[in-house]
């Protein structure tokens, strides 16, 4: 029996790589949401980047969800 | 139908309830974290992942071909040793819910046959290599690997969202982890309903009553997955407040970073061909969630313990599945009634032990420890 270490490094990599990639963009959407909320209560405006820059964010999410069911519902391959 | 045996009968309603078990005992995978930070009330949550996985299971068309993917030899199984085996992994699974302790299914699974073959057909019918290969590998390496991303992400997720107003991002995270996690349910019902299928229908081919090449008929696929939606939605409390409570506290960036870790690191090594645990998957990605954020307190008493649970798991079946197979074996059809009513008895007496301190929908989130004594007289409602 032989470790396949280049699978199990892939599989390190590319776990690694989309969590830490889906959380941080995840994370910047909030913190579009959380400007804008906060602009809201401080004088009644809006904030125009904060707004752009979490719908970007959450648009970007959706297609990795989108991506996400593809690879578990095998009629779709 | 004159090809459905006693014994056959048995091993099919043997095999849903152990997908049963599987699916109360795997609830907490997908929704601990989101009923431990509030994003899904207890109820809802594990509706949803109720139904998500018997949506799961009718669109996984690839059933299971083989009964253990490798780990025995297939063509020495017969109906009496999948019944065995199961029995030892539906004995195990209720003493470990018991306990609230998160052990995988499909370890108890497997364990469960490499005793009853190893008993039936010697150790010559179980592949040792292959236990090593697909079950202590990504045992060691796939907590690890959820663990690692999840604790990367959890600290990136607090650094981005340090100034921020603490509400908003509250419920910014709480919101995708209702998406996170509806994920995971999916991926296990197509993955877990799965096993199930395969033994039953593999063990009428064995007995001729489908043809060699047959794929599962509707009623198997149907109460496959009707079996594991059922046990999700009872959902495993025990299990689930350990999870989302007992390892560690979790806020909800961090069950966000914990679910998505689990979910990545549960599609990437579908995709690759490695077989690994769900259960054992999510219990890093939690574990590594907690490390990620500074002053969140991590149990290592209950990880530690947790821990012991998943060594135990495989061994542990395995002596339950052999001692089954044995009487079995030696005893045909009497055997067989005789092992099926004392696990209904022992089934029976854990569910009664449940009950002295029971853990449900409406108390999972008030303590961080399930125990089987003391608590009866804080808490005197009965499960509901």
């Amino acid at each position: 029996m032989s470790l396949d270490w280049n699978a199990l490094g892939e599989v390190f990599a590319v776990s690694v790589g989309v969590t830490v990639g889906v959380v941080v963009v995840f994370a910047l959407g909030v913190l579009g949401i959380a400007q804008v909320e906060t602009a809201r209560e401080q004088d009644g405006g809006t904030h125009a980047l904060g707004f752009a820059q979490a719908g970007l964010c959450f648009l970007a999410c959706a297609a990795v969800v989108a991506y996400g069911i593809y690879l578990i519902v095998p009629q779709f391959h | 139908m004159d090809h459905i045996t006693f014994l056959v009968a048995v091993v099919i309603v043997t095999a849903l309830a152990f997908d049963f078990t599987n699916g109360f005992h795997d609830t907490a995978n997908a929704m601990a974290t989101s009923i431990a930070t509030g994003a899904l009330k207890p109820k809802t949550a594990v509706l949803i992942s109720g139904a998500l996985n018997i949506v799961g299971a009718f669109l996984s068309t690839e059933v299971a071909k083989t009964i253990s993917g490798g780990i025995v030899d297939d063509t020495l199984v017969t109906p009496g040793m999948i019944f065995a085996g199961l029995v030892g992994a539906i004995l195990w699974n209720l003493l470990t819910w018991l306990l609230g302790l998160p052990s995988s299914s499909s370890h108890a699974l497997f364990g469960g046959l490499i005793g009853a073959v190893w008993v039936g057909a010697g150790s010559n019918g179980v592949h040792f290599d292959k236990v090593v290969e697909k079950i202590l590998i990504p045992a060691v390496a796939s907590p690890l690997v959820a663990g690692i991303a999840a604790l990367l992400a959890t600290y990136l997720a607090y650094k981005i969202t340090a100034r921020a107003r603490k509400e908003s991002v509250t419920k910014g995270f709480r919101l995708g982890q209702i998406a996170s996690a509806s994920l995971v349910s999916l991926a296990h019902g197509t993955n877990d309903a799965q096993k199930t299928m395969g033994v039953i229908t593999l063990t009428l081919i064995s007995v001729g009553a489908l043809g060699h090449d047959a794929g599962p008929p509707v009623w198997v696929i149907a109460s496959a997955g009707l079996a594991i939606g059922l046990g999700t939605y009872i959902g495993g409390w025990r299990i689930i407040r350990t999870m989302g409570k007992g390892l560690t506290d979790i806020q909800s960036p961090q069950g966000f970073a914990a679910e998505a870790a689990s979910t990545t690191v549960i599609l990437t090594s579908a995709h690759l061909g490695f077989a690994l645990s769900t259960t054992q998957v999510c219990s890093g990605g939690i574990l590594g969630a907690g490390l990620g954020r500074r002053l969140a307190e991590v149990r290592w008493g209950t990880a530690g313990r947790m821990v012991i649970a998943w060594l135990v798991t495989l061994p542990a079946a395995a002596a339950v599945g052999g001692l089954s197979a044995t009487v079995v074996k030696h005893g045909g059809n009497l055997g067989t009634a005789l092992i099926a009513l004392i696990a209904a008895a022992v089934a029976g007496f854990i569910v009664i032990a449940s009950r002295r301190n029971p853990v449900h929908a409406d108390n999972v989130n008030e303590t961080h420890e399930v125990t089987i004594r003391g608590g009866a007289s804080t808490d005197v409602r009965t499960a509901a």
